[in-house]
């Protein structure tokens, strides 16, 4: 028994000295393959539900091996610029200092958006004042300034009663977050910090499902699946150019770009370099074309037939850039506007 | 006479009331942990069958499974296992047996006891630095081993420390005066009688090793995996990775399939510290 104590002890120190030598840099990469052909994706949870439906699918066919990790958008992109992935998922255009990193370790990458989310804002089931809320209204109630002045129901509204306003939101960390903060603020992450964030949307659900006075923002998906106990609040962005008056979320009206501000396209950047493989390739190519399926069947809103094509001319161009030019969200602008360079 | 009375009755009553305290400071855990457990175990009914163990993951709540998750988390602990505990458990032999009561060792403990401290995800960006990225391991089940190891080896070397403390010297002074040398004298003396609590660290060490997810995250675990690991420098996915993305979904139904990620990695756990405690009953025997 002594003896074998001691062996296993052995045998373990050995491993572990062992694995400093099992390294061998630059696999793993998005450029070279090791053993069975790697797809390596990163980014944003909000992108993850679709590339996890489109990678199950893809495998069926395929015998490459996609693997996703989920370490936020920001994350992800820092992966992506260091080489390590080939595709990264993003809820909202890439950064300025993204794209400055990217460009250092001279990865081109070519930007694809593979559906709509749309943010809904949501009070309790029993709120019977709120109908709806102008941008403006908005801006009023999360912009920084706001911080512990409005606090009450009826600084928004003076017909609103004289309750406290109690806010729900995403983690500062979120796509999500950044995507609000730029379209109602007007800045990106800039906002109040008295409210309650939780990086967990369910959260935020439950959160806002048990407190009457509560007001908060997240994903649609997560109203659709949580219609019983929340209450949506249309949004009026002022502009009758896009749908008069209030507007509810709804994939019609996301899809069709009347829901705005809050309705944003999230993306897939595909390394310039990792295109150039033929698995790949195969799975880009699969993505675009069974993506708009696959999306709204796990809860997103998929994009006009015609902004697929347009993201597939891009891609089989091999266009690479951001149609943002690294200053983030442009609000109020649809998917094929974009693409097609209006 | 009365004054003895009353006396003896106020020490009664204070006699009961701090045995209800400390009955109340066992039961409230106790219940907290118990509906817990219940919560779970409903939730996790609506799901957990063989299909769940076996299958991988998928968008369709109904026929996700953990396999990979399971299985990389089975790898990534035994790993940090045989690297944390000879590591540990030898630092700790030379602190306490080799280098008793000199400054040097007791600095070096305030120092450990402080790691115990540091925040788990402070560990995963030290593994990313050093063994992601210098030692060039990549985000490879090795990496995500050697940093939980990192991880853990304050609690190991802490607990192993204490259970070699608790040796009365006299063992030790008489091993010497039969001319037994340090080594003999740890091998066939010391050891015996603290390995038992030395395992007991060992499973507060795994178990801990089990439920993190921080560090693993930014050693880069992977959330999406459909394929088992095939070596140490293979991507990886563990439980814990696993429930927090299925618990962050809109859709309920893969809210129950948390709740039986969380029953297997329970399971898991449990399992794991069976095997401790089994070798620290075994051990006990034999050296008894």
């Amino acid at each position: 028994m002594r003896n074998t104590l001691l062996i296993s002890i052995a045998v373990a120190s050995l491993t572990f000295f062992g694995c400093s030598k099992r390294s061998n840099p630059g696999s793993g990469g998005a450029g070279t393959a090791p053993k069975a052909a790697i797809i390596a994706i990163d980014g944003s949870s909000t992108v993850f539900p679709i590339t996890e439906a489109v990678a199950e699918e893809f495998q069926k066919g395929a015998k490459a091996r996609v693997t996703i990790g989920v370490s936020g958008t920001g994350g992800g992109f820092k992966k992506f610029c260091n080489k390590e992935t080939a595709i990264s998922g993003a809820s909202r255009p890439i950064k300025e200092k993204e794209v400055t990193l990217c460009k250092k370790n001279g990865v081109a990458y070519i930007e694809l958006p593979v559906a709509y989310d749309g943010i809904a804002v949501v009070v309790h089931k029993e709120n019977t004042w709120v109908d709806s809320l102008t941008v403006a209204e908005l801006k009023k109630l999360w912009e920084p300034s706001a911080q512990k002045k409005v606090t009450r129901w009826r600084q928004i509204r003076p017909n609103w009663p004289d309750q406290e306003i109690h806010l729900f939101g995403p983690g500062v960390d979120s796509g999500t977050y950044d995507y609000f903060t730029k379209a109602i603020v007007g800045t990106e992450h800039a906002s109040r910090g008295d409210f309650t964030s939780s990086e967990d949307d369910n959260i935020l659900v439950k959160g806002i499902s048990t407190d009457k006075l509560a007001l908060g923002f997240f994903g649609y998906a997560y109203y659709a699946e949580n219609k019983d106990k929340l209450r949506l609040v249309p949004v009026d962005d002022n502009n009758d150019a896009n749908g008069k008056g209030p507007i509810a979320p709804s994939p019609t009206t996301v899809a069709d770009g009347t829901y705005q501000p809050l309705g944003r396209p999230i993306f897939i950047y595909v390394a310039k370099e990792a295109a150039a493989r033929q698995e790949v390739s195969a799975f880009v190519d699969f993505y675009l074309s069974r993506g708009a399926a696959l999306a709204a069947e796990v809860g997103y809103i998929s994009l006009p037939p015609r902004a697929y094509t347009l993201a597939k001319a891009r891609y089989a161009t091999r266009t690479v850039g951001s149609v943002f030019a690294g200053h983030g969200s442009k609000v109020g602008v649809t998917v094929e506007q974009l693409l097609s360079g209006k | 006479m009365r004054h003895a009375t009353r006396n003896r009755r106020r020490e009664r009553f204070w006699e009961s009331f701090f045995r209800k305290i400390c009955l109340a400071a066992v039961a409230l855990p106790l219940l907290i942990l118990a509906g817990l457990l219940l919560n779970v175990l409903l939730d996790a009914a609506q799901r957990i069958d063989w299909s769940f163990i076996s299958s991988y993951p998928s968008r369709k709540p109904a026929l996700a499974g953990i396999l990979p998750a399971l299985v990389g988390s089975f790898y990534l602990v035994s790993l940090t296992a045989a690297i944390a505990l000879p590591l540990g458990i030898g630092a700790a032999i030379y602190l306490q047996e080799y280098r008793g009561r000199s400054r040097i060792a007791s600095l070096i403990e305030v120092n450990i006891a402080n790691l115990a401290g540091v925040p788990s995800v402070i560990y995963g960006l030290l593994g990313l630095g050093l063994f992601v990225r210098t030692v060039g391991m990549g985000r490879s089940l090795i990496a995500g081993a050697c940093t939980l190891a990192l991880l853990v080896m304050p609690i190991v070397i802490m607990t192993a420390r204490e259970a070699l403390r608790t040796v009365p010297n006299t063992l030790r002074e008489a091993a010497f005066a039969l001319g037994a040398t340090r080594w003999q004298a740890i091998r066939r003396v010391v050891m015996p009688q603290a390995l038992p609590s030395i395992l007991t660290g060992a499973i507060l060490a795994i178990s801990r090793a089990i439920g993190e997810t921080a560090p693993l995250i930014v050693v880069g675990a992977l959330t999406f995996v459909t394929f088992l690991p095939d070596g140490i420098d293979a991507p990886f996915t563990a439980l814990p990775i696993q429930i927090f993305n299925w618990v962050s979904r809109p859709q309920k139904a893969f809210l129950y399939n948390a709740a039986a990620g969380i029953v297997v990695l329970l399971a898991t756990m449990l399992v794991l510290n069976a095997i401790a405690v089994y070798f620290r009953h075994r051990l006990q025997r034999r050296w008894s």
